[in-house]
């Protein structure tokens, strides 16, 4: 059946890593807004959860890295980073192997996948599913696009790819529901960590909201790394997305600037 | 080719618990397993943060390896920042900056 929910939040690991330094006021708020996108998609009752992210090298190395892979492993577990450090304890989370394997071969059809039958989940899932599936209780689909190391898959194929992802999604009974998760504009893991471009992250939302696929296929990866620093290449997982919730627009449920957690932190929902 | 090696062993020690034991308890012998230049080497034994950085190892390689020696947050931040002023600019990689900063 068709998607039964489909929405972007962030990832950063200060998110609970460093939860203790950042404005109450606003992260308690920030949190609130995951909370609410949780009951949505408890809301939805999802057979399965895939979760679009841009992992930070956990599993994927430049001695064979895919541009996009998807998992179908049995269950997975993270994080792969110390708990302390990132301030979540270490879960094991079901997967779906029938049903990923069955979406691989379909999408497919249309754009080239990896896959993964092992696959340790670092801060890029752990952090959206510590707020989203608080009892580790969804079977998830981990779904990754190479953002961090390029060369990386153009914007167009990431479209193309959200797109496969929800007519295969839409040729099967089970109830899926998809988020994206990454940037958008921030410079993480630099001297310049903390430093987060809003008017450039609340340009891209509003062309993300309204799902303007030619708008954010127009991003040109050097002006994004120039403006939006080299996390703002993570604007491939929305974008993604928004393939998959092509046709419909989005409701922005949380934005707002939170330096020590190094990224404009986001939660929106497309209105399916 | 290098630069390479010097990611593969920090990507491995975050994954793997036998390399971890062996960073732990022969550091030099597990080093000899990768071709690493001096520099690369040294950078890695001190540890030097900022030069490994200035090196362009992948920040969120490098935010890994700098916690697992012990870097608090803001000690991190600063290696990044003392290596920039000490060795210059990213010489290479995603993580190079636009001119003029």
């Amino acid at each position: 059946m068709s998607l039964v929910f489909a929405g972007v939040c962030s990832h950063a690991p200060g998110i609970t890593g460093r939860k203790d330094r950042a404005d109450p006021a606003v992260r308690d708020a920030f949190y609130a807004a995951y909370d609410r996108m949780r009951q949505a998609l408890e809301a939805a009752r999802p057979d399965a959860l895939v979760v679009i992210g841009a992992e930070h090298f956990a599993n994927f190395f430049m001695n064979n890295m895919p541009a996009l892979c998807v998992g179908m492993a049995e269950h997975y577990e993270g994080p792969i980073e110390d708990e302390a450090w990132l301030g979540i304890k270490r879960t094991r989370f079901p997967g779906a192997t029938q049903l990923s394997m069955e979406l691989i071969q379909d999408v497919m059809n249309d754009v080239d996948l990896a896959y993964a039958q092992e696959w340790k989940f670092d801060h890029g899932i752990m952090v959206p599913l510590h707020f989203l599936t608080p009892r580790a209780d969804v079977p998830i689909i981990p779904v990754n696009i190479n953002c961090q190391g390029p060369p990386l898959i153009p914007l167009k194929r990431c479209y193309e790819f959200g797109r496969a992802l929800r007519r295969a999604c839409a040729a099967r009974p089970e109830r899926i529901a998809v988020i994206g998760t990454g940037g958008i504009s921030h410079w993480p893991a630099t001297p310049d960590s903390g430093k987060i471009n809003e008017a450039w992250d609340r340009a891209f939302l509003e062309k993300f909201l309204a799902n303007r696929r030619d708008e954010l296929l127009a991003y040109k990866d050097e002006e994004t790394w120039r403006e939006a620093g080299q996390g703002g290449l993570e604007i491939r997982t929305f974008i993604a997305l928004a393939g998959a919730a092509e046709g419909h627009t989005g409701e922005l449920w949380f934005y707002a600037p939170i330096p020590i957690f190094a990224v404009g932190c986001t939660v929106a929902v497309m209105k399916l | 080719m290098s630069l390479y090696n010097v990611q593969k062993l920090m990507f491995q020690l975050n994954r793997d618990p036998g390399i971890r034991k062996r960073f732990d308890a022969e550091f030099d012998s597990l080093l000899a397993d990768y071709e690493l230049t001096e520099e690369e080497q040294i950078a890695l034994r001190d540890p030097d943060i900022g030069l490994l950085y200035v090196m362009g190892v992948n920040g969120q390689i490098l935010m890994h390896y700098a916690a697992l020696r012990g870097f608090e947050w803001n000690a991190y931040i600063e290696a990044m920042r003392e290596g920039e002023r000490k060795y210059g600019p990213v010489r290479t990689g995603l993580y190079t900056r636009a001119a003029g900063r």
